[in-house]
C-alpha cells in the first residue's frame, strides 16, 4: 500500500494508472522493501513528500526519476550523431591549431623559445621589471625540469585565450549595440560562468573522441570567453553619452564610430576582459588534462591519482607562477592603454 | 530675406506613444495633465522660429524650457513628434540616413557643453575630426586643423591632450573643430556654461570676432540672460517648452510681454545692455551738448555726462543723424517696465 493510493483512488484514475502495470520497472525502495522487509518505513514516516518516486509506487503511470535522466541520456544520444556531423567540421581549425602549436612550443628549443617569449614580453609591456622576472620564472621551470609542460600549458592558453578574444569581441560588440541581444545573451554567459565545469565536460566527451585536442579547447573556451564578453559590452556602454553625441552630430558612420570612439574609449575595460580571460583558461587547464590536455595539468591529476604529494605541489605552484607572469603582462598593457591617453 | 533654418510647428513628446499625444497637446492640455492623464512628458510645444543667415540666434530659457531638446531637433539628434525642420528650404524630416549624415557633416557643426572631446585624440586630431570623417586626405586635415586651431589661440597645443587643457582650452577646441567643419550654421549647446565668468566673456568675444568674419548662422542656447543679450541678434525665450517671446533682444528688454520675462529682464545691468539707439527719440531741438554713435550702451552716456540728466544729444548713426537723446529719458529706461497689457 504506497502513500498517495487514496489520491489517486479519490480522482478516479485508479483504472488510468494500473495499465500495463505488471511490466513497470521496480524503482529502487520496492527493490529495498522486497528483499530487506523494510516496507514499514512509508507507514512510519506518515506522509513522505510526493516525489516522482513517491507517485510512482501509487500509480504505475507516473515516470521515476530516473526516467529524467534517463530521458536526457536518450535525447542527448539520439540528436548525437547530427550535432557531430555539423559541430566536428567547424571545431576541426580548433584542434589543427592546439596540435600546431603545442607543436612549435615543444620542437622550438629553448634558446629561441625564451627570448621570443621575452621578446613579446617587452612589446606588450615595455616594463623592464615585468620582462626580467617572467626571465626568471621561465629559466625557474627549466632549472627544475617542468620547462615542457610549462611550455604546453602556455601554448593552450595563447591558442584558447587568443581565439576567446577573437570570438568575444564582437559578440560583445553586438550585445552593447542591442538590448535583446543583451537579454538573450547574459543568461547564457551566467550559465557558462556557474556550471560546474566538468558538466560541461560530459557532453562534450559524447560529442568528439577523448584523443582529440579539440575537447578540452572548447571546454576552455567555453569558460574563458564569458569575461571578455561582458567587459567589452560593459566597455561600449560606459562610452562617455556625450562623446557618442559629438560623433553622431559629426555624422560619423556606424563603423566610424565603432573604431574611431566606442572601441579606443572601451580599450581598457576590453583589456581587463582578456586578463581575465587569460586566468580563466589557466584555471581550466588542470581541469581539462582530465580529457587528455597536456601540461602541468597533468602532474596535479597524477598528484592526486597517486597522492604524490611532492610532484603535484610542485605543479600545482607552477601554474601559479605562469598565472602570476601572465597577469603581470597582460596588467603592464593595459596599464599602458591607460596612461596613453590621460597624461604622459 | 529668407530664412537659413525654419521650425514651424514643431512638438516634442517623449514616451512610447508620443505621435498620439499631438491632437492632446495641440487641443490645449498642458504639461502636468499630460503626465498624470497619459504619463508623457511634453518637451517642446508649437514652436515657430526663423533663423536668418549671418545671425546669432539666441535660445534661452531655464533649466527644464527644452532649450537643449530644441536645438538637438535641428540636425535630429532627437526627432520631433511632430512639425518641420527646414534647412535652406529642404525638410530635414524627409532626409534619408544618407542624406541626414551629409548634412551632419557639410551644413551643421555643434559644439558642446561639456567639450565632447575624444580623449584618446591630440588636440589636432580632434580638431581635423570633421574632415577626416569626410575622408579628405592627411595634408588637407592637418592644413585645415592647424589653421583653425590658432585661429581661436590654440597655437603650440596641437600635440597635447584635452586632458591636459584648462576647460576654456578644450571648449577652444570644441570651437576648432566645429569651424574646421566649415559649415554654415554651427549649433552651440550651453557652449560657455562650464566655463568660469572670466573665461567665459573672453571666449563671448572670440564668437563675435570670428561672427564678424565668418557669418555664420549661429544658434546659441543659454541659460543667462546676459549671455544672451550681448550674443544675440534674434533672441527666443523659451518656458516650458513653449516660445513666450521672441525678437530683437533691446526691444524685449524693453516691452517684455509676460511677467516671466519681466521677472527676468529685472535682474540684469540694463545700462550695460542698453543702446542710445533704443531709447532716443525723433529729432525736435536745435541745440545739442554734442554728438553720438547709435550704439553706444547707456553706461557710456551716463559716464559721458557725468551724471548730469540736463544734456541733449545728437545721435548719429555711421555719419547720419537718426534721433535724439534726453538724458531723462535714458534714466526712465533704466527702469525696468511692466508687462505690456498687464496691470501692476
Amino acid at each position: 500500500m504506497a502513500a498517495y493510493d487514496g489520491v489517486f483512488d479519490g480522482l478516479g484514475l485508479r483504472d488510468w494508472c494500473d495499465v500495463g502495470k505488471e511490466d513497470a520497472p521496480m524503482s529502487m525502495a520496492q527493490l529495498l522493501a522486497q528483499s530487506g522487509g523494510g516496507g514499514a518505513v512509508a507507514e512510519e514516516g506518515g506522509l513522505p513528500f510526493p516525489s516522482l518516486d513517491v507517485l510512482h509506487e501509487a500509480c504505475g503511470r507516473i515516470g521515476q526519476t530516473r526516467d529524467l535522466t534517463a530521458g536526457i541520456e536518450r535525447g542527448f544520444l539520439s540528436i548525437r550523431s547530427e550535432l557531430k556531423f555539423v559541430l566536428d567540421p567547424i571545431t576541426q581549425p580548433l584542434s589543427w591549431m592546439l596540435d600546431g602549436t603545442l607543436w612549435v612550443f615543444q620542437s622550438a628549443p629553448w634558446w629561441v623559445m625564451i627570448p621570443a617569449l621575452l621578446l613579446i614580453t617587452w612589446l606588450v609591456s615595455r616594463s623592464k621589471s615585468v620582462t626580467a622576472f617572467v626571465a626568471l620564472v621561465l629559466l625557474f621551470f627549466g632549472f627544475i625540469d617542468h620547462y615542457e609542460v610549462a611550455m604546453q600549458t602556455l601554448a593552450i592558453v595563447f591558442v584558447c585565450t587568443g581565439l576567446s578574444v577573437l570570438l568575444g569581441v564582437p559578440i560583445g560588440i553586438g550585445m552593447s549595440k542591442s538590448d535583446t541581444a543583451q537579454r538573450t545573451i547574459v543568461p547564457i554567459l551566467d550559465l557558462l560562468q556557474t556550471l560546474p565545469t566538468f558538466v560541461y565536460l560530459i557532453p562534450l566527451i559524447f560529442l568528439f573522441s577523448v584523443t582529440e585536442s579539440k575537447l578540452y579547447g572548447i571546454a576552455i573556451i567555453l569558460y574563458a570567453i564569458v569575461p571578455v564578453i561582458r567587459l567589452t559590452d560593459l566597455g561600449i556602454r560606459l562610452v562617455d553619452k556625450d562623446v557618442i553625441e559629438a560623433a553622431n552630430a559629426f555624422g560619423l558612420t556606424a563603423w566610424q564610430k565603432l573604431s574611431r570612439v566606442e572601441l579606443p574609449l572601451a580599450l581598457p575595460n576590453i583589456m581587463a576582459g582578456v586578463n581575465q580571460t587569460i586566468m580563466m583558461s589557466l584555471a581550466m587547464v588542470v581541469i581539462a588534462s582530465l580529457v587528455s590536455a597536456p601540461g602541468l595539468g597533468v602532474l596535479v591529476l597524477r598528484g592526486i591519482r597517486n597522492l604524490e604529494l611532492g610532484v603535484g605541489i610542485v605543479a600545482g605552484l607552477g601554474i601559479v607562477l605562469l598565472a602570476v607572469i601572465l597577469d603581470r603582462v597582460s596588467k603592464a598593457a593595459l596599464a599602458r592603454v591607460d596612461t596613453g591617453r590621460k597624461e604622459r | 530675406m529668407t530664412a537659413k533654418v525654419s521650425l514651424r510647428g514643431l512638438y516634442k513628446i517623449f514616451g512610447p506613444d508620443d505621435t498620439a499625444m499631438v491632437p492632446h497637446v495641440q487641443a490645449g492640455m498642458d504639461k502636468t495633465t499630460l503626465l498624470e492623464k497619459h504619463k508623457h512628458v511634453l518637451g517642446l510645444r508649437d514652436i515657430n522660429v526663423d533663423m536668418q543667415p549671418g545671425e546669432i540666434t539666441v535660445i534661452m530659457g531655464l533649466s527644464g524650457s527644452g532649450k537643449s531638446t530644441l536645438i538637438r531637433h535641428l540636425n535630429r539628434l532627437i526627432d520631433p513628434s511632430a512639425g518641420e525642420i527646414l534647412v535652406d528650404g529642404q525638410d530635414v524630416m524627409k532626409m534619408g540616413q544618407a542624406a541626414l549624415r551629409d548634412l551632419r557633416q557639410k551644413q551643421m557643426s555643434m559644439v558642446f557643453q561639456k567639450f565632447a572631446l575624444l580623449p584618446h585624440k591630440t588636440v589636432l586630431e580632434n580638431a581635423q575630426l570633421p574632415l577626416s570623417v569626410q575622408g579628405a586626405d592627411k595634408a588637407t586635415c592637418d592644413a585645415e586643423g592647424r589653421k583653425w586651431l590658432a585661429r581661436v589661440g590654440l597655437e603650440g597645443f596641437e600635440d597635447r591632450y584635452p586632458a591636459q587643457l584648462s576647460g576654456g582650452m578644450q571648449q577652444r577646441v570644441g570651437i576648432a573643430r566645429a569651424l574646421t567643419a566649415n559649415t554654415d550654421i554651427m549649433l552651440m549647446d550651453e557652449a560657455f556654461s562650464a566655463l568660469d565668468p572670466l573665461i567665459r566673456t573672453d571666449m563671448q568675444n572670440l564668437l563675435l570676432e570670428l561672427q564678424k568674419e565668418l557669418h555664420k548662422t549661429i544658434v546659441f542656447i543659454t541659460h543667462d540672460l546676459d549671455e544672451a543679450l550681448k550674443l544675440a541678434d534674434h533672441l527666443v525665450i523659451l518656458k516650458d517648452g513653449a516660445v513666450v517671446q521672441q525678437g530683437e533682444p533691446q526691444g524685449i528688454l524693453l516691452a517684455p510681454s509676460d511677467p516671466y520675462i519681466e521677472d527676468f529682464v529685472s535682474d540684469i545691468n540694463r545700462a550695460r545692455v542698453l543702446r542710445v539707439r533704443s531709447v532716443m527719440g525723433p529729432v525736435s531741438d536745435e541745440s545739442f551738448d554734442g554728438e553720438v554713435d547709435a550704439s553706444r550702451n547707456l553706461e557710456d552716456m551716463i559716464a559721458l555726462t557725468g551724471g548730469d540728466t540736463n544734456h541733449i544729444y545728437r545721435v548719429t548713426d555711421g555719419g547720419e543723424v537718426v534721433g535724439q537723446l534726453d538724458m531723462k529719458d535714458l534714466v526712465k529706461a533704466l527702469v525696468p517696465r511692466p508687462a505690456t497689457g498687464l496691470d501692476r
